[in-house]
């Protein structure tokens, strides 16, 4: 286990390094200067030449990157003042530090995104399992046609669609917002509950004919014909032995299906107005704001590949012949 | 005595019902390429503390009956028709409940591949103890010392550190015994082995058949042994019943068979058997041709297009007319008592050497 905990860690350096690098370069592949920006209207050349070097854009690119990088291990001196580590700058649209406005919205994108993930993983397993029990019935087939036509619905298209059906036309529920759990667990629910919904249509569908297949493959399986023929109850078979096998492939996709996570989190949050690091990383993209897109970016890269650790690692608990390979 | 070892002349059974009873059994699967008639019409009986070999090729429905007496079959794909009783008790058309209280407790089965029978999630002891937990209402730690207790029956070295391992951390030989172990825990009085020994090799296969034959007679078990090597029977089985496309052909005592075999198809299994005693240059004799699809069988006697003897019969009745098979000592075949007797003395005994 600590050995496989050391080889992912060095692996997932090396992923973060090269992410960092890529969207560094490839921001000043884009031509557009962010000083000009920053600049305003009626810049001279001079003016023009003083904000780059407060920006550090006067240095060549791989000198920038180098301090960039450097800076979010040790810290570093801006003209708008010190800036301790970790260290992503100051943005370059609005001044403030990048750090700090990551640390203010994560929590929007942690809770929208477990949220979903909770709602997904629960309701496609349900359902999916529902379905392979009933199989061949007409509940199986109602439930295969709907997450086959749920499987194709985007969130940009169904947003709205919720928001006018459930807010603007009955006021069933408020206008989604985000409220801290710590200040008011029962506003954080019910701020979030139509975000999570839509955010996890798609994936609750994919869920639920992944699980569904998953459970009638495992049920085939001679091991839980074994445990029919022990005398274990169909429930027991069911539930215990068909079901511990079927999360394997589960477990396997919902690693993946991580990082489609977060880009779904990104279009959730734009469609429901909801100031998360999603909203963020495209203000800043289009503000050409590199220190909030490399923060930003970086960020969630290091959440996504430590979840997919943390994912890998339960295969272990799931499937114990994996424990000693 | 059982049954089967009784003179044709004595077809019905007297006295009291055999322990394990199955008569007129038909399992049909339905395919999208039509209905496979995987067992046609078959009967026997089994007494307790004796065994079973069943012998056929594969495909020849020794499996599907014997999922079919523990009630394993999915009722949605297989319609099974006729009668197994068990101690007295209907099966065939028991509630699944009564069926569960019944499996693993007074009927168990020894399944062929035990890596694959055996669940990978689930230590080796806790697989052993549960069935005995369920039937016997034990506890956990019961459940526990039971399977530390079994694992020492069928000798596996140091039980009490192997009971927690993973099956996947046994040698083949020793998830064979963990198997057995699993089936014996709760002393069923009908034991079913599906090859138990097919996976593994010569030497551990021996050891198991000698652990059955130990555990049957501690417990008295019936068993039923599965199995497409007749080395494996003739040491082990008591009685014989020779499958062949979903029907039984023959049947008898395990010496009857083997020394005086009297339907062709049993000629043909004897005879593609290599034998220590015969000449090494000499070749061994297969059975022509290939299994029948048993979605379409053959007409008549099911065996007709592969047997060298349906010029011997009169008539066309090996192609017409199925030929029935009673009770004990009995051949499923269209010739004569003395024509079995004659081919056999004069064309295939001196085959077999």
């Amino acid at each position: 286990m600590l050995r496989f905990l050391v080889r992912r860690s060095l692996g997932a350096i090396v992923i973060l390094l090269l992410i960092s690098a890529f969207t560094f370069f490839l921001f000043f592949a884009a031509p557009r200067d962010p000083a000009l920006l920053a600049c305003g209207r009626n810049c001279g050349p001079d003016a023009l030449a003083i904000i780059h070097k407060n920006m550090g854009l006067d240095q060549p690119v791989p000198v920038q990157y180098w301090h960039f990088m450097a800076g979010i291990f040790t810290g570093r001196d801006f003209a708008q003042g010190p800036c301790p580590a970790p260290c992503f700058g100051y943005s370059f649209a609005t001044g403030d530090a990048v750090w700090n406005t990551i640390v203010d919205r994560f929590p929007i994108t942690l809770s929208l995104t477990i949220g979903a993930a909770a709602v997904f993983l629960f309701v496609g397993l349900a359902t999916g399992m529902l379905a392979a029990w009933k199989q061949g019935t007409l509940l199986d087939k109602l439930f295969s046609s709907a997450s086959l036509v749920l499987s194709s619905m985007q969130i940009y298209f169904i947003g709205p669609i919720v928001l006018t059906l459930l807010v603007y036309n009955t006021n069933l529920l408020g206008q989604p917002k985000y409220v801290p759990i710590t200040e008011d667990p029962v506003g954080w629910f019910m701020g979030l509950l139509i975000p999570w919904c839509v955010l996890s249509i798609i994936f609750t569908a994919q869920y639920t004919r992944m699980a569904r297949s998953a459970m009638i493959e495992q049920l085939q399986e001679e091991h839980v014909r074994t445990a029919r023929a022990k005398g274990m109850s169909a429930a027991t078979v069911f539930f215990r032995y068909a079901w511990r096998g079927s999360l394997i492939p589960i477990v396997t996709i919902f690693g993946i299906d991580l990082g489609t996570l977060f880009g779904g989190a990104m279009i959730t949050e734009v469609t429901f107005a909801l100031p998360g690091l999603g909203t963020l990383s495209i203000e800043s993209v289009l503000r050409t704001d590199l220190p909030t897109v490399m923060g930003v970016m970086l960020f969630a890269a290091t959440f996504i590949i430590l979840f997919n650790i943390i994912v890998d690692a339960a295969y272990a608990l799931i499937d114990p012949r994996v424990r000693l390979a | 005595m059982t049954t089967l070892t009784k003179t044709e002349d004595a077809p019905v059974p007297a006295g009291p019902d055999p322990f394990l009873s199955v008569r007129d059994l038909h399992v049909r699967f339905s395919t999208e390429d039509g209905i496979v008639k995987a067992v046609d019409g078959l009967s026997f009986d089994l007494e307790r503390g004796k065994t079973l070999g069943i012998v056929g090729e594969s495909g020849s429905g020794k499996s599907v009956t014997n999922l079919a007496v523990l009630g394993l079959h999915n009722p949605k794909s297989a319609e099974i028709t006729g009668e197994i009783t068990l101690d007295g008790q209907e099966l065939t058309g028991a509630r699944e409940k009564t069926l569960e209280k019944l499996r693993g407790n007074k009927m168990a089965m020894i399944f062929q591949d035990a890596l694959a029978a055996l669940s990978p999630y689930y230590t080796v002891g806790r697989q052993i103890a549960e069935p005995f937990i369920k039937h016997t209402g034990a506890s956990k730690r019961e459940g526990r010392q039971r399977a530390i207790e079994m694992l020492t029956k069928v000798g596996i070295p140091q039980p009490n550190l192997r009971v927690d391992d993973y099956p996947h951390q046994f040698s083949g030989g020793m998830r064979q015994r963990a198997m057995i172990a699993m089936a014996l825990v709760c002393n069923p009085a009908l034991l079913i082995a599906d090859e138990p020994t097919t996976a593994l090799d010569v030497t551990v296969q021996a050891q198991i058949l000698d652990l059955l034959k130990d555990l049957q007679q501690e417990f008295g078990s019936a068993i039923i042994l599965i199995t497409h090597d007749l080395g494996v029977v003739a040491d082990t089985a008591d009685d014989l019943l020779v499958m062949y496309a979903g029907r039984a052909v023959e049947r008898g005592s395990v010496k009857e068979i083997l020394t005086q075999p009297q339907h062709p198809y049993t000629w043909g299994l004897l005879s593609s058997m290599p034998r220590l005693s015969s000449d090494v240059n000499e070749a061994l004799n297969p059975i022509p041709g290939a299994p029948p699809s048993l979605l379409d069988p053959p007409t008549g006697c099911a065996f007709h297009p592969r047997c060298g003897f349906v010029d011997q019969v009169g008539g066309a009745s090996c192609t017409s007319e199925r030929p029935p098979l009673a009770l004990g000592r009995a051949a499923a075949c269209h010739l004569n008592a003395e024509q079995k007797q004659t081919f056999f003395t004069e064309q295939i005994k001196p085959r077999l050497g």
